[in-house]
């Protein structure tokens, strides 16, 4: 484990190297590897010399910010003014928003070096990463393995020394479930501490932007940076936040750690030993564990695929190739021409989950399947506040299982949902969840482990990860590959 | 067979905002294509709406004047569907929660015609049909609307019509839009159905959509009855569909629309968070609304006692009333100021629109200390009438017009003697009068009027010279 922007930082900041030189020093990397392992879907190296330039300006004046002159990468549903933004789509073939993110803007204003927009599940949707129109990416540790996904591209970069950091963002597991594929952390904030301004909206009300780290102080520093109120986004909350980096302190003790059998229930049984011994650690130092019910939690993946689609079918309507991206060459109406763009631009998972949203919003169908899941949803937000004043932090295994070998044909749709059975349950409540490495199965592949926090206490649950990190033994270690420095 | 009209309008009104509704961007009408556009209102992927604060006070303002409870919390609602012009595939607009419910706006006659909701949502953008090619004009996506449904208590195209009107004046009146129907920030949508005299049951009702202006209600709504009456009395049945008035046959048509039926898919928009109005905002607004057009007509019918004819020229026109008012507050005359306001100020303001902006050059303050010269008799009418004019041209107030000896009144007695010279002058008239015709006595009045340039009283000058006149006899 290293403490990749730190350690960078320090370099730049004493003027050891030039942002030129890291940035550099990346692009080589990304060059030799990126053929392999498809973690970036367009690369911005020029825009990133650019960027590098400016940052070592930065620094030479002082004052410059711990992410100034870091090369880093954004998932492709960030919008970068100027730069390709396509959702791995089809539909958004040559897309190029014209405004920034509010992540990107913040980054860009700290000086951050963006490499390359990063591979992903076509609109977030997936948990390979293998629903790209670029093809998939693949797992650092073991090619024969997927990322994960939806942030796959953005875990595989950061895994294999493409980039410093990323951005992923989060609706169902999308950060947290690659972040533990690839062996890395992936934070999954609270709903509404950062600015989903110019995120590419795939289930508005469950989607939220989280960084891809090394370790969890790096973690930390990305989420300083990117968190905070946002007037071009209503659900961006103004909370008040101190450094969570400043916070870290490893003082764990008397922390209450909740743990639900439900979580546990039919995971690979290497997995749960590794984690239960996770757990260990923190009662051997002084935190004590609660025993704790979440009955609900079987009906969170039901309640998340109807909300999560519900909200993309209206989310994904806007792409008729009218304004922007991909558009049919041949039709002989207007009706024809979004029909055809939208059956030839959209891939088969992307279409299963329009027309499931289509379904369950129908009327007739409307009661019996939306308006049930947002009651649901309520109750399993009651269930989590009441484990709130029990417990500090809930800890859980970040997925059932380790990461998929490619092409993984036994999975039916519905199976690969199942898949996503511990992690969607936080975006339904809107809390934030953050996982780290914890040890590996027998094929050698990483196993994550997810601490679940209070909304907007994220410095609880960086501060539980960073004990853990620090104090266990690393048994993923680090991808040999990449930059070296 | 008799049947009975059941009517319905839904009016869509464009609020007067400056910024649309989710968006910083120009709700000004016209202006180039796609110029007043930003990644909000044209549904760039990733962009987020923010609700306008004023479009949510402006919704409350229109329910509050006609009578809605208002509801403390609200939240707005995607409607699905696709079109070009609706760059996001979805409407925001307002559901199962609307701002405002339960109003009414009272007819002439008495007869309340209720109003079920008003909600607010975005209006669309434009297609532009131009050399076989269709483009798509932004400018209009976003600016922010209110819908306001009114109950199916509308029996006759006259009804229909006074409805509309009411509800124009009411909404202009509390400053929320400026309603004009022929630019289209005030649309109606008429539906109508007819039933057999005397049964409860509503009959198949039809659509008539985007009607532009108050008169073509009322033929629109003609057209569709007699369409809908030749059906049923032939034995057919009525189609729930949408239609369209062509004013140029004043005949109503199907409008060509999608198979497929209509499912909005509504559902509670995710990126608005749910918003309260505060009793106490409500309660602001409320005491903040102008008094209402009708009230206002009731109050200087039987308060000022104004004439209903003048009444009914001056309450229509907010501006005008104000005016008015202020002068009154200035110490004018009711009868001398109404008067010189639809008299000569009128006069000036060709259109309806003329009265409704309301641009004088002078102040009602200006306007006041000139009905005051009148109200004292230091100026005749016809005098004031000419300064007037000359005031509205200029901007220059009335000292500038009228001399000090012009405003020295005509004692009784210069008068008399003056009157007495007429008399003599004009004998053959004194005859005519006295053989009982009247208007002879204008000839006399010339003469006076020359003498005294103009100042003279008539009505005085006329009482005087009959009392001469009778008694030469």
């Amino acid at each position: 484990m290293r403490e990749m922007i730190s350690e960078l930082s320090a370099k730049l900041h004493s003027g050891e190297m030039s942002s030129v030189e890291l940035t550099k020093e990346y692009i080589k990397a990304i060059e030799e590897a990126n053929p392999r392992i498809n973690a970036y879907v367009h690369t911005t190296f020029d825009y990133a010399l650019e960027g590098a330039e400016i940052a070592d300006k930065l620094l030479k004046q002082g004052n410059a910010s711990a992410l100034c002159g870091i090369p880093m990468a954004l998932k492709d549903n960030i919008c970068t003014d100027g730069l390709l933004t396509t959702c791995c789509s089809k539909i958004l073939d040559g897309f190029k928003p014209y405004y920034d993110a509010a992540v990107w803007e913040k980054l860009k204003a700290q000086g951050a070096v963006l490499l390359g927009k990063a591979n992903m599940d076509e609109f977030a949707m997936g948990s390979t990463s293998e629903s790209s129109c670029y093809g998939a990416p693949l797992n650092p540790r073991n090619l024969d393995h997927v990322t994960g996904g939806s942030s796959g591209g953005s875990a595989a970069a950061v895994c294999a020394n493409m980039a410093a950091y990323a951005l992923g963002s989060d609706t169902g597991g999308s950060v947290r479930q690659p972040a533990s594929f690839c062996g890395i952390v992936g934070l999954k904030p609270t709903y509404g501490a950062v600015s989903r301004y110019g995120l590419i909206a795939y289930g508005s009300s469950l989607d939220q932007i989280g960084p891809l780290t090394y370790s969890v102080k790096d973690a930390a520093v990305v989420f300083d940076a990117i968190k905070g109120v946002d007037r071009r986004d209503q659900t961006s909350k103004a909370f008040d936040y101190s450094s969570i980096l400043k916070s870290l302190n490893q003082d764990i003790k008397g922390k209450r750690i909740g743990v639900a059998e439900e979580f546990f229930e039919g995971i690979d049984p290497d997995m749960k030993t590794q984690i239960y011994e996770g757990i260990k650690l923190f009662e051997k130092n002084g935190a004590e564990i609660v025993n704790i019910k979440l009955p609900a939690l079987k009906l969170a993946l039901p309640v998340y695929y109807i909300i999560a689609c519900a909200e993309a079918s209206s989310n994904l309507g806007r792409y008729d190739g009218i304004r922007y991206g991909y558009r049919t060459d041949s039709y002989d109406s207007i009706d024809d021409m979004i029909y055809k763009t939208r059956s030839k631009g959209f891939g088969d998972e992307v279409k299963r989950r329009i027309m499931l949203g289509t379904y369950v919003l129908s009327s007739g169908y409307y009661d019996a399947y939306y308006k049930k899941a947002i009651v649901i949803r309520e109750e399993i937000n009651r269930e989590f506040n009441d484990i709130f004043e029990k417990c500090d932090v809930l800890i859980a295994p970040t997925a059932p299982n380790t990461a998929f070998s490619l092409n993984f044909k036994g999975a039916s749709p519905v199976e690969m949902y199942l898949s996503d059975i511990c992690t969607v349950p936080i975006n339904i409540a809107g809390i934030p969840s953050i996982s780290v490495p914890c040890g590996k199965d027998a094929k050698g592949l990483p196993i994550g482990m997810q601490i679940i926090g209070k909304k907007f206490d994220e410095a609880t649950i960086l501060n539980m990860a960073y004990f853990y990190e620090q104090n266990s033994e690393d048994k993923v270690g680090i991808y040999e590959g990449g930059v070296r420095i | 067979m008799r049947y009975e009209v059941v009517c319905g309008i839904e009016t869509h009104i464009e609020l007067a905002t400056n910024t649309k509704i989710f968006c910083n961007c120009t709700t000004a009408f016209g202006g180039d294509p796609n110029t007043h556009c930003c990644p909000v209102c044209t549904g760039q992927p990733g962009s987020l709406p923010i609700l306008n604060k004023k479009v949510v006070e402006y919704a409350v303002r229109a329910g509050l004047a006609v009578h809605c409870k208002i509801n403390n919390i609200s939240h707005m609602d995607r409607k699905n569907y696709v079109y070009p012009d609706l760059p996001k595939a979805y409407q925001i607009s307002q559901y199962d929660e609307p701002i405002c419910e339960h109003g009414y706006i009272d007819l002439d006659s008495g007869k309340r015609i209720g109003i079920t909701r008003i909600h607010i949502e975005e209006d669309a953008g434009k297609l532009v049909h131009e050399n076989g090619y269709t483009y798509v004009d932004y400018n209009r996506g976003g600016v922010p609307l209110i819908e306001i449904v009114s109950e199916p208590d509308i029996s006759s195209p006259e009804e229909a019509k006074e409805y509309a009107e009411k509800l124009q004046l009411i909404m202009r009146y509390v400053g929320i839009s400026d309603c004009k129907m022929q630019e289209g920030s005030m649309r109606c949508d008429v539906n109508v159905s007819l039933r057999e005299a005397g049964t409860k049951e509503f009959g198949t009702r039809t659509e008539t959509k985007n009607i532009n202006s108050l008169n073509f209600i009322q033929k629109a709504m003609y057209a569709e009855i007699e369409r809908q009456t030749d059906i049923l009395e032939a034995g057919g049945t009525i189609v729930q569909e949408t239609m369209r008035y062509d004013d140029v046959s004043d005949s109503v048509s199907p409008m060509r629309e999608k198979e497929n039926s209509d499912d909005y898919r509504y559902f509670p928009d995710p990126d608005i968070i749910r918003f309260e109005i505060s009793q106490d905002k409500v309660e602001e607004i409320q005491g903040s609304l102008p008094e209402l057009p009708f009230d206002k007509l009731e109050r200087y019918i039987t308060e000022l006692q104004l004439p209903e004819g003048t009444a009914k020229q001056l309450f229509k026109y907010r501006r005008i009333t104000e005016f008015f008012e202020e002068a009154l507050a200035e110490g004018a005359s009711i009868k001398n100021a109404s008067n010189l306001i639809t008299g000569t100020i009128y006069a000036s303001m060709s259109t309806e629109e003329d009265k409704e902006l309301f641009k004088v050059l002078i102040s009602a303050k200006q306007f006041a200390a000139l009905v005051k010269l009148l109200d004292e008799k230091k100026i005749n009418v016809k005098m004031a009438q000419g300064t007037l004019q000359q005031m509205l041209e200029s901007g220059k107030s009335a000292e500038e017009f009228i001399k000090a000896e012009d405003m020295e009144g005509i004692s009784e007695a210069d008068l008399t003697k003056l009157c007495e010279e007429a008399i003599a002058a004009n004998p053959k008239a004194v005859e005519d009068v006295k053989a009982g015709k009247d208007k002879a006595i204008n000839s006399m009045f010339g003469y006076i009027m020359k003498q005294t340039k103009g100042k003279a009283d008539v009505k005085q000058a006329e009482a005087i010279i009959r009392e001469l006149i009778s008694k030469l006899s």
